[in-house]
């Protein structure tokens, strides 16, 4: 009885949320949670009714960002393959010019920068008339660029924030505290994981381990405020993409997530805030108040010593 | 791979072993050994291993082919010498020594993918097992496909595919014939170590025949191979990464191909079931029955399985020259069609115009009345496009003794002439269409027209990059094509010479020209023939000896047979005239032209067309439900078999004419279908041998007479719904909701 009340019920969010975009993203998991989780909700006696629809999803969307995201696409009015979407005048050389890099009869090897370029062009997320503007110059069906796209996680299929936040969720940064670092992200900017604010500034996500995990917790920013303007294929990662890395290091629960709050103060007020450590006695990933070790030079290992031998 | 030859085979190897240490004889042959090196204990365990493997042979009859005599190489799989061509994978090398590698992703006709892991064998100086379906195998490869490594490896492959896949075989239709059921039986634990929940997924929609069950997938990849490289139609994909991975369409997408279930057949867990057939049966409960399909001209290979005197599914039989191991979806999924709408007792409209059941007896003397008041000429007999050659044989002959010679086939036009077999027959038979390296298709819409040619059509464009041109309405391809005009006047300027594709033509090694059926109804039928006989003059390679690139793609099951037996149409105004109309079956037959008290019988198994016309009903059966004879579009004949019980009061159709001719006082001389087949054999006898092609007579250069100038007119669709073509499918109410979803608006 119980479990036929909570599908029904189920039935009924599923319909207020096809109707909202905001929360598209994570819908088709999130509910697929629910439905392998009926019998858990129903035997806790879950009340959806009067927590509301809007409160217990938003309960599953923080289980399903633990689960990774939906990959199957819902319309939306934004989102929807008959939106008109085409390469700008700008960017129409450029994709030539992505193109040149292959040979004639491989143009599909471009999809990846093709689908990157849209991206920014877009501010920094790939409507699904997007990836089928794509599709099209590269000459393939469009569920071969859907593939790639669903693919790589850095390919943003919902809309984000001029500039993304992208939290690092990997043990190393975990236990350093990049949770508290998401919450005060959160708190300050007033939105839930993957969402973007009313000004459409900002959105926080997660990313996978950043390679420095000497500097954890460390976020990203992905800084699509200048849109793909002065692009140029060679230079993509370090300047235009603007993969900036804030390695905090003293972290500490009550500094931290402060000066998180202050870069994106700061971002918000248009400043470009430094990136690297965030720790001024430190550079780069060297330890705070200078090196301890290795401060010789170092010996050359015995066993590479032939004569030795 | 069932888990009995698994089974037997972990038996058969161990059993052995136990016979080689310990029989008496194994120890009497080493000591008579007088070869000095056979001595020495290891080499005389080697030499002596060989003769005591037992006799294996290869799975599910894998042939050996060698294009090159010089590209033999040999491997051993259990230490069992195998000699394969250079290319062939591991794999493929077990197979032919008789060893059943276990396998989800492999699929013989799709790419190879190698991401189930499934497959592992050990390899000899192979640090790792390898994934034999991806794996060449090499000179001197010593494959070992029943170790301790490659059963711990595959074991552990299957745990990690049982990890996410729901242990819901109950309530799974691929329960039973699953193959992840049956090797979970060999290489599965007990018990799971995996503690976590498993993840789920979304179900997608397909559409109105293949059922999703997304959970279950184990992400093969076989359906997304299936989709792009057979049925060609790039619909679904592989999204997402990781723990995420799915099998979808990203964006709300039926599966808009003829050949969609056969995902169904090549999916090897539960995810993709048949949705008509959902919950309704276990396999093992059915009954099959090996029979063919007669939906199109084809004669698909099919085997029908029944509960009872139900229909409860159809899927393919491998025939690898007719239809491979592919059917169409009408072929799968008429079946509903098979118990609705059906005529079970014999009917006669009386005054209000309604129908009343009688007995045979009454309906037969009425009918028999009738005819002996109207004039021979006046008669008239139609044969339906579903009739078996042995109905059409005694419809011919019972009308033939009561004077008339007004019988045809539908589909077969006024304009055609049956003498000449190479006339209307696809002369380079199905299969040898991958030969070809040109086509021209005149008229034909083969996507909808055969389905199983098609496939064959595209095959070859896919492997050999064939050209392929198209005179006829602008219409869907699932390849490449030209499109080279809409008219007949096409063709001639082809013949010119001075269109471009003649020189496709005239440079191609084994160029085919497929003519659709569609064409028999046209009135310049004779001048377009003689045109391609022009054509066939024109360029020598379309017909050489070993060559007969002149093909005629036909619509229908019965035509070939109707016009093998002769059912030609004796004058030109056979309906203007008629008095007395015989309709076997015949439901797309237009009767506008009929006079209004023209009598008509209509003898057939369903309420279609026909009998709102007819003024008496004979209830016959269907090809389910009776033996008949059928030849396909390639003149490859084969029979029918009765799956189930005939419904009502229904009988065979030749059995019918039979007795109405003993109540018309012309009885027929045959009273058993042996009687009828030997009847059969004085007038068509490559219609008794059953699944062999009898090649058609030589006659490229023969001109038909009376050809005229072709006319202007658009070659025209002939099939206009793909799903909805015959009496059976128009009764079905799957085909129903496949027309209305998926037809192309």
């Amino acid at each position: 009885m119980l479990a036929r009340l909570a599908s029904k019920r189920l039935l009924e969010i599923r319909q207020a949320f096809r109707q909202s975009p905001q929360t598209i993203r994570s819908l088709s998991t999130a509910l697929n949670y629910v439905s392998s989780n009926l019998c858990f909700l129903a035997s806790k006696s879950f009340d959806l009714d009067s927590t509301g629809g809007t409160c217990a999803f938003s309960d599953f969307i923080d289980l399903v960002c633990l689960f990774g995201v939906c990959v199957q696409h819902i319309d939306t009015p934004e989102n929807n393959p008959n939106v008109p979407w085409e390469f700008n005048e700008a960017n129409k050389p450029k994709v030539n010019e992505i193109l040149s890099h292959y040979p004639s009869n491989y143009k599909q090897s471009a999809v990846i920068p093709l689908l990157d370029l849209a991206q920014q062009q877009h501010g920094g997320w790939l409507p699904v008339s997007a990836m089928d503007a794509v599709a099209k110059v590269v000459e393939v069906a469009p569920i071969r660029v859907y593939e790639v796209a669903t693919f790589y996680s850095m390919f943003n299929r919902a809309k984000v924030g001029k500039y993304h936040l992208l939290v690092c969720g990997t043990t190393p940064c975990m236990i350093r505290g990049s949770r508290e670092i998401e919450d005060a992200l959160l708190k300050h900017l007033g939105v839930k994981r993957n969402e973007v604010t009313k000004d459409g500034l900002f959105s926080v996500g997660e990313m996978e381990c950043m390679g420095c995990c000497v500097n954890a917790p460390m976020i990203t920013v992905a800084d699509y405020s200048n849109g793909s303007e002065g692009y140029t294929y060679n230079y993509y990662v370090r300047e235009h993409h603007k993969l900036h890395y804030y390695p905090f290091s003293h972290f500490n629960e009550d500094i931290t997530p402060k000066r998180v709050v202050e870069i994106v103060e700061a971002l918000k007020r248009g400043e470009k805030p430094p990136h690297g450590t965030q720790n001024p006695e430190r550079i780069n990933c060297g330890p705070a108040g200078g090196n301890t070790t290795l401060l010789g030079e170092p010996k050359p290992p015995p066993c590479r010593d032939l004569d030795a031998c | 791979m069932g888990l009995g030859s698994l089974a037997s085979r972990a038996l058969r190897s161990s059993s052995s072993s136990r016979v080689l240490s310990t029989n008496p004889r194994y120890n009497l042959i080493r000591t008579i050994v007088s070869t000095p090196e056979l001595h020495k204990p290891e080499a005389a365990t080697e030499a002596a291993s060989e003769p005591d493997l037992p006799k294996r042979t290869p799975i599910a009859g894998a042939r050996v082919h060698f294009p090159n005599p010089d590209d033999v190489i040999e491997v051993f799989v259990d230490g069992y010498p195998v000699k394969i061509p250079k290319g062939m994978t591991v794999l493929q090398a077990c197979s032919v020594a008789g060893v059943d590698i276990p396998r989800f992703c492999y699929h013989d006709r799709l790419s190879i993918a190698g991401n189930c892991r499934m497959c592992l064998v050990e390899v000899e100086k192979s640090p790792k097992p390898v994934a034999s379906c991806a794996m060449p195998a090499l000179p001197g490869m010593k494959i070992k496909t029943d170790t301790p490594i490659a059963k711990k490896a595959r074991e552990g492959v299957m745990e990690f595919l049982l990890m996410n896949h729901p242990l819901d075989c109950p309530i799974c239709d691929q329960g039973g014939e699953c193959d992840l059921q049956d090797q979970s039986m060999a290489f599965g634990s007990d018990r799971g170590r995996f503690t976590e929940t498993k993840r789920s997924v979304v179900d997608k929609n397909l559409g109105p025949l293949v059922k999703t069950v997304m959970t279950r997938c184990i992400q093969c990849t076989r359906c997304v191979r299936f989709a792009s490289e057979i049925a060609g139609v790039q619909d679904l994909g592989m999204l997402g990464r990781g723990s995420g991975e799915e099998i979808g369409t990203y964006v709300e997408k039926l599966m808009t191909s003829e050949l969609s279930g056969n995902v169904i057949d090549i999916c090897p867990v539960g995810a993709l079931t048949s949705k008509p057939f959902a919950f309704k049966a276990r396999n093992w409960e059915l009954k099959g029955t090996e029979t063919i399909d007669v939906t199109d001209a084809v004669g698909s290979n099919i085997r029908i399985d029944s509960r009872g005197p139900e229909v409860m599914r159809i899927v393919p039989r491998l025939n690898e020259d007719i239809n491979e191991e592919w059917i169409s979806d009408k072929t799968r999924f008429c079946y509903d069609g098979l118990k609705r709408q059906r005529l079970s007792d014999p009917m006669i409209r009386g005054a209000d115009g309604h129908f009343k059941p009688v007995s045979w007896r009454d309906a037969l003397a009425v009918v028999a009345e009738v005819l002996h008041q109207v004039k021979p000429e006046e008669i008239v007999g139609v044969a339906g496009k579903l009739s078996d050659a042995e109905s059409m044989m005694s419809l011919k002959d019972f009308l033939n003794r009561m004077g008339s010679n007004n019988i045809w086939c539908e589909g077969n036009g006024k304009y055609l002439d049956a003498d000449l077999r190479s006339g209307y027959l696809m002369n380079t038979s199905i299969s040898g269409l991958e030969k070809a390296d040109c086509f021209l298709l005149v008229g034909t819409q083969p996507r909808v027209e055969a389905v199983m040619v098609n496939a064959r059509i595209r095959k070859t464009v896919r492997a050999t990059k064939a050209k392929v041109g198209y005179i006829g309405p602008p219409t869907d391809f699932n390849y490449d094509h030209d499109h080279l005009g809409t008219t007949p006047e096409t063709l001639a300027a082809i013949l010119d010479g001075n269109h471009p594709f003649s020189a496709a033509l005239s440079t191609a090694k084994n160029p085919a020209i497929i003519i659709g059926a569609g064409i028999f109804d046209r009135q310049d039928t004779a001048a377009i023939l003689s045109l391609l006989n022009s054509l066939s003059a024109k360029f020598k390679n379309l017909i050489t000896p070993e060559w007969n690139g002149l093909n005629v793609l036909l619509l229908n099951a019965a035509q070939a047979a109707a016009l093998d037996l002769g059912l030609i149409p004796e004058s030109d105004s056979g309906m203007e005239s008629a008095k007395f109309v015989y309709l076997m079956g015949a439901d797309d037959t237009n009767l506008d032209d009929l006079p209004k008290d023209a009598f008509v019988v209509y003898q057939g198994h369903h309420g279609d067309k026909g009998v709102y016309r007819a003024n008496v009903i004979f209830p016959s059966t269907v090809f389910s439900e009776k033996e008949g004879t059928y030849e396909n579009t390639e003149g490859c004949v084969q029979q029918t078999v009765p799956a189930v019980p005939t419904v009502g009061d229904a009988r065979e159709d030749w059995k019918i004419i039979r007795a109405l001719s003993e109540v018309c006082g012309v009885r027929l001389p045959y009273d058993s279908i042996s009687g009828v087949r030997s009847r059969i054999k004085n007038v068509a006898p490559n219609l008794l041998r059953v699944d062999e092609r009898e090649a058609a007579v030589f006659s490229g250069l023969l001109k038909p007479e009376g050809s005229g100038k072709v006319s202007a007119v658009p070659f025209g669709v002939t099939v206009e719904n793909f799903y909805m073509t015959d009496a059976i499918t128009r009764a079905s109410k799957i085909m129903a909701q496949c027309s209305a979803l998926l037809a192309k608006k």
